[in-house]
């Protein structure tokens, strides 16, 4: 037996490192295992939007509680995320001019829940942010949001839960577990096992194989969406830009860090190789998100990209989350498949799993999430 | 429904010396190959042709290799009809069995059988503090502004660094009229000594390099062997002022100068290879990770042949051979008759250019304990500006000793170079400060674009 704790953490991303710092806040000693190194899958490779406009209503208070963290990030981390609330556009285009209406009826019940959101006409929008094209009929601005680099926030998190004192292994795959009497029992590839009272499954895109485990698959489908990044040019865009529309190909955002790279995401997402932990651009998806970024925004057909990218994400068929205690073992939680839009309600998800674990109860809604929604017949 | 087999889709990416040859076989062959070439011109780099409305002689321009140069030149002149030449042609991507171009904002996507990446290569450069100042070059950039501009890259020049193309484009610009001041090199004579046995498989290629030193003395040009550069002092307004370096002996010295040429030696090409999932390993003799492959150039990934420099630097003569030597392979593996004998001649000329390659290793060899020895103030990556200290601290505060981990931490390598300038020197500093061998730092995957790709691509379509 290689390490017992009061609670094991299967997957080390953004998920599984905040869940094991607030673990520690209740006291919890935390056994953290990691199949690569810390945050390097989803919650490394992800756009960076620290975004609440736009998730379902019921999502809101996951946000907001998310929100406060990231907002104190740095002094709870004793590290600079990048974290920078910059605001946050949502825009939608001519030739879909119902979606005003539904930009509307969002803001008012966003509004009940505390995030105020200001719809603004095209030309407004052109006249403050003039890389917008003619196609932009009206926008959504989010004062409160922003963006993150995803590249150092789980990391960060790790470093100040084992500052805590949580044990973390990376390069630990666990390929087995099973609740023996009181305790779960996780094995690793090479052979050592891991014992605790309570196992937390935050293993992203491959969550399903654990929790398939104890008797509840779920319909994960793992895929990787389309990144690129331009070359850095002069900081001039605050705000990250995003597009609402039905249509998969049209959905694509952009933001710019204080380096100058303009980041791009979105449009047609690609396949992934959950199995051998990489995710690919398909060529022909980078040149269809280039073009709907320049309907978007024009003036970005000037820059050259430098780099292209993608992650490996879990996508559950109602894009909500697998999160909260399993239906079949007692002890057990999941917090995975986040459907694309895990980055910002992250520190959250590791705060409000810790409560339910420390707890046993929160008040944040957590009802839609429920693993039964898909291993019970209705 | 007769399946009418039509000749077999042939790609060839380069069209240097390795990608010449290539083209020139399977149009022996009976096959029309394409042929891809970011440049406006074929010739390759050390073949690379001047502009159209520039007249020098192949002697000035080419010097002991004119002869080679006129006869890969006229070879591509006599092949344009029997191939498909698609020059300033970029490709940026390879996926699915195809490989992705770009040619201004003309984006296409072409399906390959066989695909031979003949890339090249480019400078190995080793940081040095000062080197983000105006004046300092390449090796490369500094021939490359020689051949096809006939423009120094200063009034005072210094060569600075190692290896044969240090004494070589130090003595072209001593032919073409500029004031070198000083050829700065990091290997002491005694290695040279050692590499003779090795040097000696292919003597002429010796010669030359023998030739170039004594022109170099000849034309009163200070050499100094086994030198420590320190820093190339300068300002970013007025750039390069001086190179301050250590002696063999041990003193320090100062030589004022207005422009640098650095390298040492060469590294490859060899992004094209691991976008089309080429396994890598690890080359102890160069301390760098090269793509895998047989002894005809058949890389790790079916279809997929590689040739030249862009596979491992073993300089041009070979990179001809090889680039033969992988396009038969190609063409008898599609099912065409070859002749094996041919083949079998090849290999043993590549094994030759093989041993003489180990010799330059041997004699010019990579200062990688200069890397460890960065001061903290000097920048490493310049792309992006961070500094050695920025990423021994990064290295100290997350415990990344692995190359994409420290890439990811500290922006190093993540820049519009992605790395071919600083990835190499990176690596030796992370595996000094981590102490662990250089191998186990790891490489950084390559990821598309290979080269910077306009937003625009496909505006046209
Ligand atoms: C390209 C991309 C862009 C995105 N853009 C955004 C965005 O802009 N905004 C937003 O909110 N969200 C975005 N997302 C989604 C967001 O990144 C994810 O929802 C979030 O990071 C999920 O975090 P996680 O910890 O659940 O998963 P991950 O970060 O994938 O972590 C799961 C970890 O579990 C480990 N693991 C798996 N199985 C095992 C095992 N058996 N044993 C040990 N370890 C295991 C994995 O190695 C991995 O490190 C994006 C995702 C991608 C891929
Ligand atoms: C700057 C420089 C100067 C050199 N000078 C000398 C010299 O003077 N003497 C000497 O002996 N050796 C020299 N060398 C070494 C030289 O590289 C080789 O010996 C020789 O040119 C190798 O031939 P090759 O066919 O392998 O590659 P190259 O001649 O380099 O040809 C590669 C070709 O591939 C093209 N290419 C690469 N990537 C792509 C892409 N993604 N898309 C489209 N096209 C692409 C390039 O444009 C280039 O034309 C030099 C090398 C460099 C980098």
């Amino acid at each position: 037996m290689s390490g017992a704790s009061d609670v094991i953490i299967v997957g080390g991303g953004l998920m599984g490192s905040s869940a094991a710092l607030f673990l520690r806040g209740h006291g919890l000693s935390v056994t953290l295992l990691e199949t690569d190194l810390i945050g390097r899958q989803a919650s490394g490779t992800n756009f960076g939007n620290v975004r609440r406009q736009g998730r379902p209503i019921h999502q809101l208070p996951l946000a907001n509680r998310a929100i406060a963290i990231w907002r104190k990030s740095r002094e709870l981390l004793g590290a600079d995320v990048e974290y920078l609330q910059s605001g946050h556009i949502r825009v939608c285009y001519r030739d879909r001019p119902e979606l005003v209406g539904s930009m509307e009826d969002y803001a008012a019940n966003a509004r009940m829940e505390g995030l105020d959101l200001e719809l603004v006409s095209g030309n407004v929008l052109r006249d403050k942010f003039p890389f917008f094209g003619p196609d932009v009929l009206a926008g959504s601005y989010s004062p409160t949001d922003g963006h993150a680099n995803p590249r150092l926030a789980a990391p960060a998190f790790a470093r100040a839960a084992a500052r805590l004192g949580a044990v973390i292994h990376e390069n630990t795959q666990i390929v087995d577990a099973q609740k023996v009497g009181e305790d779960f029992i996780v094995t690793a590839a090479d052979g050592r096992t891991f014992r605790a009272p309570i196992l937390l499954v935050t293993a992203g895109a491959w969550g399903n194989a654990l929790s398939s485990q104890f008797g509840e698959p779920v319909p994960i489908v793992p895929k990787g969406p389309t990144m690129s990044v331009t070359e850095p040019v002069p900081y001039a865009i605050l705000p990250t830009v995003g597009v609402m529309t039905p249509l998969e190909q049209e959905t694509v955002y952009f933001r710019q860090v204080a380096r100058g790279n303009i980041v791009l995401g979105g449009s047609t997402r690609g396949p992934s190789f959950p199995d051998q932990y990489r995710a690919y651009v398909e060529p022909q998806n980078t040149v269809s998100q280039l073009k709907h970024i320049r309907r978007l925004a024009p003036s970005l057909g000037r820059l050259n990209i430098i780099r292209v990218w993608s992650g490996i994400e879990g996508y559950m068929p109602d894009s909500q989350p697998v999160m909260g205690p399993s239906a079949t073992t007692s002890g057990l939680y999941y917090a995975f498949g986040f459907s694309g839009s895990g980055f910002q309600i992250g520190p959250g998800v590791g705060e409000t799993m810790a409560e339910i674990i420390a707890k046993g109860a929160t008040d944040i809604p957590t009802e839609p999430y429920r693993v039964e929604r898909f291993t019970t017949q209705a | 429904m007769a399946e009418q087999r039509m000749s077999p889709r042939v790609i060839i990416v380069g069209a240097g010396p390795a990608g010449t040859r290539a083209a020139q076989a399977c149009v022996q062959a009976g096959v029309r190959p394409i042929l891809l070439d970011e440049g406006r011109r074929d010739g390759g780099q050390i073949y690379r042709r001047q502009p159209d409305n520039f007249t020098r002689p192949y002697a000035k321009l080419y010097g002991s290799e004119a002869g080679r140069a006129q006869a890969l030149h006229e070879t591509f002149n006599g092949l344009k009809s029997a191939i498909d030449y698609r020059p300033e042609t970029l490709v940026w991507n390879i996926a699915g069995g195809q490989v992705w171009t770009a040619s201004a904002t003309y984006a296409d996507a072409i399906p390959f059988d066989a695909l031979l990446l003949c890339t090249g290569a480019t400078d190995r450069l080793m940081p040095v503090k000062g080197w983000q100042f105006a004046g300092s070059y390449s090796l490369g950039g500094s021939q490359v502004a020689l051949k096809s501009q006939a423009v120094s890259i200063g009034h005072n020049v210094v060569f600075m660094g190692s290896g044969p193309l240090l004494y070589l484009v130090a003595s072209q610009y001593v032919e073409a009229g500029a004031n070198v001041v000083a050829v700065l090199d990091t290997a002491p004579y005694s290695a040279r000594i050692k590499a003779l046995p090795d040097l000696l498989a292919v003597p002429s290629v010796l010669w030359n390099g023998v030739t170039l030193t004594m022109k170099l003395k000849r034309a009163g040009v200070a050499v100094h062997n086994g030198v420590t550069p320190l820093e190339i002092i300068g300002n970013a307004d007025s750039g390069v002022s001086a190179v301050r370096f250590r002696t063999g002996a041990g003193t320090e010295q100062d030589i004022v100068c207005d422009a640098v040429a650095m390298g040492h030696h060469l590294r490859p090409e060899t992004q094209l290879a691991d976008l089309a999932r080429c396994a890598f390993a690890f080359d102890p003799g160069t301390r760098q990770w090269l793509p895998e492959r047989d002894s005809d150039g058949r890389s790790s990934v079916a279809g997929v042949y590689l040739a030249g420099d862009g596979a491992k630097i073993l300089g041009a003569r070979s990179a001809e051979a090889s680039g033969r030597l992988a396009a038969l392979a190609a063409l008898a593996d599609l099912g065409l008759p070859v002749d094996k004998g041919e083949m079998t001649s090849l290999r043993g000329d590549v094994g030759t250019y093989a041993k003489f390659a180990r010799g330059l290793a041997k004699a010019f060899p990579w200062p990688s304990h200069q890397a460890s020895q960065l001061p903290d103030d000097a920048i490493l990556c310049r792309c992006e500006g961070v500094t050695a200290g920025d990423l021994r601290g990064i290295m100290r505060q997350t415990g990344a000793k692995e190359a994409n981990r420290a890439k990811a931490f500290s922006r190093v390598g993540m820049g519009r170079c992605q790395g071919r300038y600083c990835g190499l020197a990176a690596a030796e500093l992370i595996a000094a400060e981590a102490d662990i061998p250089i191998e186990q730092v790891g490489r950084l995957r390559g990821q598309a674009p290979v080269k910077p790709l306009t937003i625009a691509i496909g505006d046209d379509q």
